[in-house]
Order: structure tokens, then C-alpha cells, then sequence
């Protein structure tokens, strides 16, 4: 496994659902600056829309770490999203597909770890969650 | 309040999409929209989503909504211009957009529209055949 260097580090506050789209187009940013492609663009903002949105409607809102990563030759971007929600009770059950408490289609949080490389998730209830995705430029 | 417009044509209403939609604005375009069908009495609606860059699960469950509310109203819903990377994503996400027709642009969804509900008037059909051919 080779070495994840961070290149960039930003950070923005998500707190109302207006903060969603300039979320997505500071995200985009980055994405267009290290050369993705418009695919992998587009799987990776609509990861990150789908899991603000999470943080808004479960936890009212949270911090994204937005990091451009390094890895041998290949670039790539990196979210964080940390809330102090009320955390996932039962996380292999929030991963599968269909499921979901609240009333949207229960594809957030499986499809979204179809659309990017590396998916992590921790939560611990009372406290919050953290999500981690990383997407590579040629991944 | 922010809108999208909705134009009227004859028994269709047209509606293009031009900027990333905050949630709000999304939902404020579905209560319109099916407003507008019972109030024009529309047989069908055409959204452009060839600006979107992307449709999130959220955005997919507008569109699914419009097509669903506006079949109970007697109205089919072609959403037309989706960009292939969003066609990627959406599938890989696991979103169908069950309920809508798709085409490619917005003139063969034209097509399609008038396909769906030609019979019902003739005039239009007429009128469309005049000025594009």
C-alpha cells in the first residue's frame, strides 16, 4: 500500500440547506484541478451531495474536510464529513441497499459507496458520525 | 421566492432546467408544475436537464414525483438532455427514475410527447408539423 500524502487541506461548514450546492461546486473545483474526469466528477459530487444531505437531515449539518490526496502517480480527492448527530445505530443495516429511516429512497449510503474507491464510515450513538471517501482521478 | 418558470405550449408545458437546484427550489418546481397541469389541463410535460451537471438521489426523487403526480393527472413526463456522465452516476447510485420517459433531446422528446398523447389534439400536432417542417 503505497503512501497518501495530503497535498491541500479545506474545510467548510455545512449548516442549512442552501450551503449543498456551493458545497458541491467547491468540490467540483478541486476535482477540475487535479484533471478528473467528468464521470468520475460527477460520481464524486454526487457522493458528496448525497452524504451532506445525510448530515443535514440526520444531524443538522457538520464539518467537511476537503483534502487533495497524493498516492504514487495518482492524484485524488478526499472528503471528510464529521456531525454530532445522534450516530447510526446499526451500520452494516444503514449499507445495505433499500434500507433507511428517514423517508428518502434508502440508496444514500450503498449507492453512494458505489460511486467512489475508498468508503469509510465510523459512528458511535450520542456522539456522531464520520465519513470518509476518497476518489481517485484515474480510479 | 426563487422559481423555474414553466412555459405553456398548446397541451404541453415546458420546463428547462438552467442552474444546480437547491432543494427548495426543487420542491417548489414539483408543487408548480402539477399546479400548472390541472390548471392548463397539460397532457404532458418536458423537462430539459441539460444543464444539470448532477442529479443526486434527491433531485432523481423530484423528477420521479413529477412523473408520478402528473400520470394521476392525466399527464406524461419526458425528461429530456441528461448528460452521460449523470446517466453513470444515476445507475451506479441505483436510481432508475422509474415513472418518467426519457429522450435524448429535447426535440425528440417532443416526438415522444406527441406520440404519448397525439390523438388527443389535433390542432397542436398541426400547428408543430407546420413550423418545424
Amino acid at each position: 500500500m503505497m503512501m497518501k500524502i495530503v497535498l491541500s487541506k479545506d474545510r467548510m461548514t455545512i449548516e442549512r440547506e442552501q450551503d449543498v450546492v456551493p458545497f458541491r461546486n467547491r468540490v467540483k473545483e478541486y476535482a477540475v484541478k487535479i484533471g478528473m474526469s467528468v464521470v468520475n466528477q460527477t460520481k464524486l459530487i454526487t457522493a458528496a451531495s448525497e452524504l451532506v444531505r445525510n448530515m443535514l437531515k440526520y444531524a443538522d449539518g457538520g464539518i467537511v474536510l476537503i483534502e487533495v490526496l497524493s498516492q504514487g502517480r495518482d492524484s485524488g480527492i478526499r472528503l471528510v464529513f464529521s456531525d454530532n448527530g445522534p450516530g447510526i445505530k446499526d451500520i452494516s443495516l444503514a449499507m445495505k441497499d433499500g434500507f433507511s429511516t428517514g423517508k428518502s429512497l434508502g440508496i444514500g449510503l450503498p449507492g453512494t459507496k458505489r460511486l467512489v474507491n475508498e468508503f469509510e464510515i465510523k459512528s458511535t450513538v450520542g456522539e456522531g458520525t464520520t465519513v470518509s471517501i476518497i476518489k481517485w482521478k484515474n480510479g | 421566492m426563487d422559481r423555474i418558470p414553466i412555459l405553456r405550449m398548446g397541451h404541453l408545458l415546458l420546463v428547462t432546467i438552467q442552474i444546480d437546484l437547491y432543494d427548495r427550489l426543487a420542491t417548489n418546481l414539483e408543487t408548480d408544475l402539477v399546479q400548472m397541469v390541472n390548471k392548463t389541463e397539460a397532457k404532458g410535460v418536458l423537462i430539459d436537464i441539460s444543464a444539470l451537471s448532477i442529479v443526486d438521489s434527491f433531485m432523481g426523487r423530484i423528477l420521479g414525483n413529477i412523473g408520478s403526480m402528473s400520470k394521476i393527472m392525466d399527464a406524461e413526463t419526458v425528461v429530456v438532455g441528461m448528460q452521460p456522465a449523470v446517466a453513470i452516476t444515476l445507475i451506479e447510485l441505483g436510481l432508475e427514475l422509474k415513472g418518467v420517459h426519457t429522450a435524448l433531446n429535447v426535440e425528440k422528446g417532443m416526438e415522444l410527447l406527441k406520440d404519448k398523447i397525439g390523438n388527443y389534439d389535433e390542432d397542436l400536432t398541426d400547428d408543430d408539423e407546420n413550423s418545424t417542417e
